[in-house]
């Protein structure tokens, strides 16, 4: 029997969605009638917008997709100034005020405590530069992913960019694919270095070459059923195709429509296609899809790249190509772009309008997002490259980072999720600068990933870690306090391994000091020249666990409680029933019911 | 009136009469459990699995762990609370208060 949400979408979803948004706007949130909240939140998330968790009814995450984290010239300013105006809540953030911009690690970006009543304006003010939040969540086509730098890169072996954008173009408010079993995530990567995380992805372009009728001719294998969400990842696996950038629509859209007609939708938990292809295998999704819903033969998978692949692999970034595009790297045509290191990727709107307007002055006003929640200005000159690095910008949100502030991911916790068990984004940021300042880098160590999930779903893509940080809860004294689970050794590469979880339940203020005893133990029992993910993969997970301690240092955790019982975790009065929510559209609280 | 009962965002909460009322990330203390043989088990809800609703009282089966033990599993139908069936107005039980899954027991007063 098919879901509740399933028979919601029945009703109305996709495209049909978005006159109804308009009269909600039009008419106030009070508009939305109280007995169908739960099925007008869940149609709302296709156009890309997200209740907020308990205690902020009335407001919404606004989640803005943009292909391959390309954001053309001109669109990160309006970006700024719809943040500025627009996303700003009852309460200011202590550590990055009140009116933030995410980049999230699908390469798209987040606003918090919109409005709806400030929805159309919104949209008015980002369609004129061409962004939209189309299909941005929901059971569709989400934002594609890919190498960031997909068409600057030096080395790359085929420009992905151009195939991203059709796809795009393709899917995106098609109402064939519009109202799918669950989620479908696709990378396209063209680069020789993986960086488009196709592993980790529903469905996967990766690049390969295969002799057709003669000649050498460049494309993508296929991979599909890749995913880390709750307690099953899964890598992608191969199904033995090649296609050509051409005919990368036409396979997209056979492979969405298996899954639209095969996927699970009597059970959400059951819903992604990695569990279809558990179920299936790879030899039996090739034939249903060779059979049912490709025209044509498929051509048996080129022979592909992956063993070239560096990113997120264990490396010095140092011994790598464009890496996790950090710093400053030379295009093809002679200028440069200029990977800068932000924080969990959230950035005040007036350092993104800042950034706007550098970018507009030093290169193209293309800025990038990177799937490491960075941002990269592209198509900076090459004699005006010292100029830009000299800028005051740049001393934060830098192009050298220190190591633990540049492989710092954190997802966005219970400052609005209703799915995370703890706080992320403030916790990361002291987790980096205490280990910033307490912590020796060992000898060559250059990177040092450290992704923090505030639950299973695994925004933060936990898995894919030196250090996997999943929240949890322990008791210490006696008292419920949030803590991590803690897992070692993952990443991907040539050979993707996911992180084994060796410690946990730990508490949050002891999780620094285990980092540190952990780095100090392999500074001193690491071999001539081994990376920590190198000396991680040469133990067992047995002797992993309790090889250094938990335990109390300097760091300070003001997070400790149960924040998800709070209406807002930074708010002098964060209990519940302080929540101003719901509000109406100059913030007010609305009179309650009771 | 009649009480509905959706399990939504991939069952991080419960909404009664589409109310959010319950949310992952509480501790219920729950006494004989499946999931181990802590006593109480100190069971950390991560997910709502599956949820109903009979005569107002709202149930549900959750997933998560054992805080004490780390045993993880899904524990039996747990009541989660009550919903008048007059006004629709949602009584949640205390989490921390101890809990029977499967069973009608409660083993401390609710709220």
């Amino acid at each position: 029997m098919p879901t509740k949400v399933e028979g919601w979408k029945d009703e109305t979803y996709g495209n049909e969605v978005r006159e109804r948004i308009y009269e909600f706007a039009e008419e106030g949130w009070e508009s939305i009638p109280d007995d169908e909240h739960d099925a007008w939140f869940e149609r709302f998330k296709w156009w890309g917008l997200y209740h907020q968790r308990k205690g902020q009814e009335s407001y919404f995450m606004m989640r803005i997709g943009t292909p391959n984290g390309v954001l053309e010239p001109g669109q990160l300013e309006v970006v700024a100034d719809v943040a500025d105006e627009f996303a700003r809540g009852p309460v200011d953030n202590p550590e990055f005020g009140g009116a933030v911009c995410d980049w999230t690690t699908r390469q798209s970006i987040q606003l918090h405590w919109i409005k709806l009543e400030d929805i159309p304006e919104i949209w008015d003010r980002l369609e004129s530069v061409g962004l939209s939040t189309q299909q941005a969540c929901g059971d569709s086509w989400r934002n594609i992913v890919g190498c960031p730098v997909a068409g600057k890169d030096k080395e790359e072996f085929i420009d992905a960019w151009p195939v991203a954008e059709q796809l795009n173009e393709t899917f995106k408010g098609n109402d064939e694919y519009a109202n799918l079993p669950r989620k479908w995530k696709v990378s396209v990567t063209g680069c020789s270095e993986g960086c488009g995380q196709g592993d980790i992805n529903d469905l996967a372009f990766e690049p390969a070459v295969k002799l057709i009728d003669g000649e050498e001719t460049k494309g993508f294998n296929i991979r599909v059923g890749g995913g880390l969400s709750r307690k099953e990842p899964r890598l992608a696996r191969s199904i033995d195709v090649f296609v050509t950038p051409e005919e990368t629509a036409d396979i997209a859209a056979a492979c969405s429509a298996l899954f639209r007609e095969h996927g699970d939708r009597e059970d959400r938990f059951n819903a992604r296609i990695k569990f279809l292809v558990d179920e299936w295998g790879t030899e039996k999704f090739r034939r249903v899809l060779d059979e049912e819903f490709v025209d044509g033969e498929l051509r048996t998978a080129g022979e592909d790249l992956r063993d070239e692949y560096t990113y997120n692999a264990g490396h010095s970034h140092d011994e790598d190509g464009h890496a996790d595009h950090v710093g400053v790297h030379e295009q093809p045509d002679g200028n440069y772009y200029v990977g800068l290191s932000v924080l969990v990727g959230r950035m005040a709107a007036d350092e993104v309008r800042e950034l706007a307007h550098l970018a507009d002055e030093y290169g193209s006003g293309e800025v990038r997002l990177t799937q490491r929640q960075n941002i990269i200005v592209t198509d900076v000159d090459s004699d005006r490259l010292d100029a830009f690095l000299d800028e005051d910008l740049l001393e934060y949100h830098s192009p050298e980072p220190g190591v633990f502030m540049r492989g710092s991911i954190a997802c966005t916790g219970t400052e609005y999720c209703s799915l995370s068990i703890v706080e992320t984004k403030n916790r990361m940021v002291r987790y980096g600068r205490w280990m910033q300042d307490n912590i020796d880098v060992p000898e060559g160590m250059t990177d040092f990933h450290t992704h923090l999930s505030g639950c299973t779903a695994s925004c933060a893509q936990p898995q894919i870690a030196d250090i996997s940080l999943r929240g949890m809860k322990t008791r210490k004294d006696g008292e419920p306090v949030e803590a991590f689970d803690i897992g070692l050794g993952g990443g991907l590469g040539e050979n993707p391994q996911f992180a084994s979880w060796v410690e946990m339940r730990v508490a949050a203020d002891e999780v620094p000091g285990y980092i540190r005893n952990l780095i100090e133990f392999f500074a001193d029992a690491r071999e001539d020249g081994e990376s920590f993910r190198e000396f991680i993969a040469r133990h067992e997970t047995e002797t992993l666990t309790g090889l250094v301690e938990p335990e109390e240092t300097s760091y300070t955790d003001p997070f400790m409680h149960n924040t998800k019982m709070t209406w807002y975790p930074y708010a002098e009065a964060d209990d519940m029933d302080a929540s101003p929510a719901p509000t109406n559209d100059q913030g007010d609280p609305l009179p309650s019911d009771d | 009136m009649v009480t509905s009962i959706h399990q939504l965002d991939d069952g991080a909460w419960v909404s009664v009469n589409d109310s959010r009322e319950v949310n992952v990330s509480d501790l219920w203390q729950l006494a004989c459990s499946d999931v181990c043989d802590c006593e109480p088990t100190d069971f950390l809800a991560e997910g709502f699995v599956e949820v109903s609703v009979a005569r107002g009282r709202v149930k549900a089966r959750i997933a998560g762990q054992c805080i004490g033990c780390g045993a993880d599993g899904i524990t039996d139908w747990l009541e989660l609370g009550r919903a008048d069936p007059e006004t629709g107005a949602f009584r949640s039980v205390v989490p921390s208060s101890v809990h029977c899954p499967g069973s009608h027991r409660r083993l401390a007063a609710d709220e």
